[in-house]
């Protein structure tokens, strides 16, 4: 295993954090800690809801939310994101309401997808998130065509790519950082590297010691952030974002974070992790780090996070049992959205 | 055919400034086939942008254009070096506005010259049109003519949808004719009757067009009368057109030089079982390449020539 950042406390004070962060610093620190709770709180309900066969399937996001809570917060509206599997949380954050990510969960006829796509791979158009494939690394040059867009129009836009280490693998990673470099795209490719692709490790997708090190190869900056630490994370892609916003083409970041769970509820971990692997991962869990330095800054009480908890369950049963009201896509849907509405489908008369 | 190409191609980037071209070799060099020649002078290196060498790379950063709702239209240099962008094609294009419930329509036009005739050996030759007709979500369109691929074309860049524009390379020059002015659009989905008849009806496209038209022809003498349906559109197949012939008829012959098995003949055999079984005087006759890899030097043997085509129609209008 690659070592990675050491899980020491976050070394910020309230100026430090008032220079890096600008003067609304305690509040983003604060959103970000909601969010953390938040998707934890979803991780756990639909885990759980997908035992008792509610929910045909999840993948969660544990232990990587602060780098999609960082990346929905530091994105400005008009930029894009292009997610893999565990970025759903990017579009909660930029404004996807949590109740129409619940009827995606379960499929129903309220799914802004019609139910068409498993679980976890929401479409979330109003906040530019495209519609996920669950082909690895697809959507990188999607990203790469979406920035040429953006500068073909003017637009100071940026496009956002998540992929795993695993996803580093895969030819449409060599070919989207090559043609972003080639034409000097406004994109900041995220590999997320939670240093699992289901069984394999990290060093089972590459021999480079960072994956950060393969931007040499297209002529492009390539950094490796702790991906624990939300401030670090926030900070990195802020400025990968703006330097990408200036014309001065892409970035790869490389997020070392640590997978707590299961790659999906389809896997058994027990079958090829470490026995030490849990608690190392659960050293680097961004939440109590995140929770730490609000402690430290004198920002939370058990008073305002059992406030803050009270409220996301209710949010949660309430998006839960409307979804659970929903009924199914209806038979009607099936052949429509092959083509545009008016389009015969093929082969039908 | 080419010269047309290259004019829809002018008439629809004049027409709408965010129609792009992207592919190897199209700028400078004008394609290798010069359906892109003087297109880099005249619209610029934003519009007609030579990319580096990867199909899947072409192809998904198409797909990222047209999600952000540019009008790209990629070319690929020849069908038979698609499959690195196969995946892009068939998991991503095609399934985008149905797995995004409509809110993320992706209209990409991919242009790619296929089939045989030109001495290209096993990869610069295949008739693979029915790995894209099988996937829902593409339309298929194949023009035999200048004016059709001219109108074709035009049409298929300004489609809400995905379409694979294949292009006959055998008659890029071979086949000439008048090309209306202007943004003169042909409507996809739509077959053409080449000629009339009462006998048979011969299904075709593309570079088999004109050996079937000369197939026909000559059995005129002999007191056939074949009817000719160009189907310019693979997918959506133009059903009523199919059936129409062959209730009039009761006989139909395929023309394709892609291999039979599960080649296109087998769909319009089995439509013509479904829905025109009564309407049948004789056995559906299939006239293909053969299952085997394209051969360079028995080329000639490979593909189906109006003897082959002349012998099946004969060989059917006799049965019964």
């Amino acid at each position: 295993m690659n070592a990675g950042p050491s899980p020491v406390p976050l070394p910020y004070s309230a100026p430090d954090l008032q220079r890096l962060l600008g003067a609304d610093w305690s509040r983003l620190l604060w959103t970000a800690y909601r969010w953390m709770r938040t998707a934890r709180a979803l991780d756990e309900r639909m885990i759980a809801l997908q035992r008792q066969g509610r929910v045909g399937f999840y993948g969660p996001g544990t232990g990587q939310e602060a780098v999609s809570i960082a990346a929905g917060l530091a994105t400005h509206e008009n930029d894009w994101v292009f997610p893999g599997l565990r970025e759903q949380l990017v579009a909660l954050v930029r404004g996807h309401p949590l109740g129409t990510y619940v009827h995606h969960l379960f499929a129903d006829g309220l799914d802004p997808g019609l139910g068409r796509q498993m679980p976890c791979h929401p479409t979330a158009r109003e906040v530019h998130q495209v519609s996920m494939s669950s082909c690895v690394g697809t959507q990188i040059t999607h990203a790469v065509g979406c920035a040429y867009g953006f500068r073909f129009r003017h637009d100071a836009a940026v496009a956002l790519a998540f992929f795993g280490d695993g996803g580093t693998s895969v030819n449409d990673f060599h070919a989207g950082m090559n043609f972003a470099g080639v034409f000097h795209l406004p994109v900041v490719f995220c590999c997320t590297n939670n240093q699992w692709a289901i069984s394999m490790p990290v060093e089972r997708q590459s021999h480079v010691a960072e994956l950060a090190s393969k931007a040499a190869a297209y002529g492009m900056p390539g950094r490796r952030v702790d991906g624990s630490d939300f401030i670090e994370t926030y900070l990195q892609l802020s400025q990968a974002l703006e330097a990408a916003r200036r014309g001065e083409g892409p970035t790869l970041l490389e997020f070392v974070i640590y997978r707590m769970s299961p790659h999906t509820t389809s896997d058994d971990p027990g079958r090829y992790q470490p026995k030490d692997w849990k608690e190392r991962a659960a050293e680097h869990d961004p939440m109590p780090r995140l929770e730490q330095l609000l402690g430290a800054l004198g920002l939370l009480s058990q008073d305002l996070v059992r406030e803050m908890d009270r409220q996301i369950d209710a949010t949660l049963r309430e998006a839960v049992a409307a979804a659970e009201a929903t009924p199914p896509p209806g038979p009607d849907t099936l052949e429509r959205d092959v083509f545009a509405p008016s389009q015969p489908v093929a082969g039908t008369d | 055919m080419v010269q047309a190409i290259n004019r829809a191609l002018r008439t629809a980037m004049a027409a709408d400034p965010e129609v792009l071209l992207l592919g190897e070799d199209i700028g400078v060099n004008g394609g290798v086939f010069r359906a892109t020649e003087g297109l880099l002078k005249e619209f610029g290196s934003e519009r007609v942008i030579d990319t580096p060498l990867s199909e899947t790379g072409i192809i998904g950063t198409a797909i990222g254009m047209a999600l952000y709702g540019l009008k790209p239209v990629a070319e690929i240099q020849f069908l038979d070096f698609i499959y690195p962008g196969f995946d892009q094609i068939v998991s991503e294009l095609a399934k985008f506005r149905y797995r995004s419930g409509g809110q993320y329509p992706c209209h990409v036009v991919i242009r790619s010259p296929y089939g045989g005739g030109i001495k290209g050996g096993l990869y610069h030759s295949q008739s693979t049109e029915v790995y894209f007709t099988h996937t829902a979500g593409l339309k298929v369109v194949v023009p035999s003519t200048p004016a059709d691929a001219q109108g074709l074309l035009l049409s298929a860049i300004f489609d809400p949808d995905p379409v694979m524009f294949l292009e006959p390379k055998r008659i890029y020059r071979a086949v000439t004719g008048e090309v209306p002015e202007g943004d003169h659009r042909v409507p996809i989905g739509k077959a053409r009757n080449v000629r009339e008849g009462h006998d048979v009806s011969v299904f075709a496209y593309g570079a088999m067009i004109p050996p079937a038209t000369d197939a026909c022809q000559s059995l005129e003498a002999e007191g056939i009368s074949a009817e000719l349906i160009d189907l310019r559109t693979l997918s959506p197949l133009d059903t009523s057109a199919v059936l129409g012939s062959v209730e009039k008829t009761g006989r139909a012959v395929v023309v394709h030089e892609a291999a039979r098995f599960c080649g296109y003949g087998a769909e319009i055999a089995a439509v013509l079982a479904e829905k025109a079984f009564y309407s049948l005087k004789a056995p559906v006759a299939r006239v293909t390449g053969f299952d085997t890899p394209f051969p360079y030097a028995l080329e000639n043997l490979y593909l189906p020539n109006a003897a082959r085509i002349r012998e099946a129609i004969v060989a059917t209008v006799k049965a019964a």
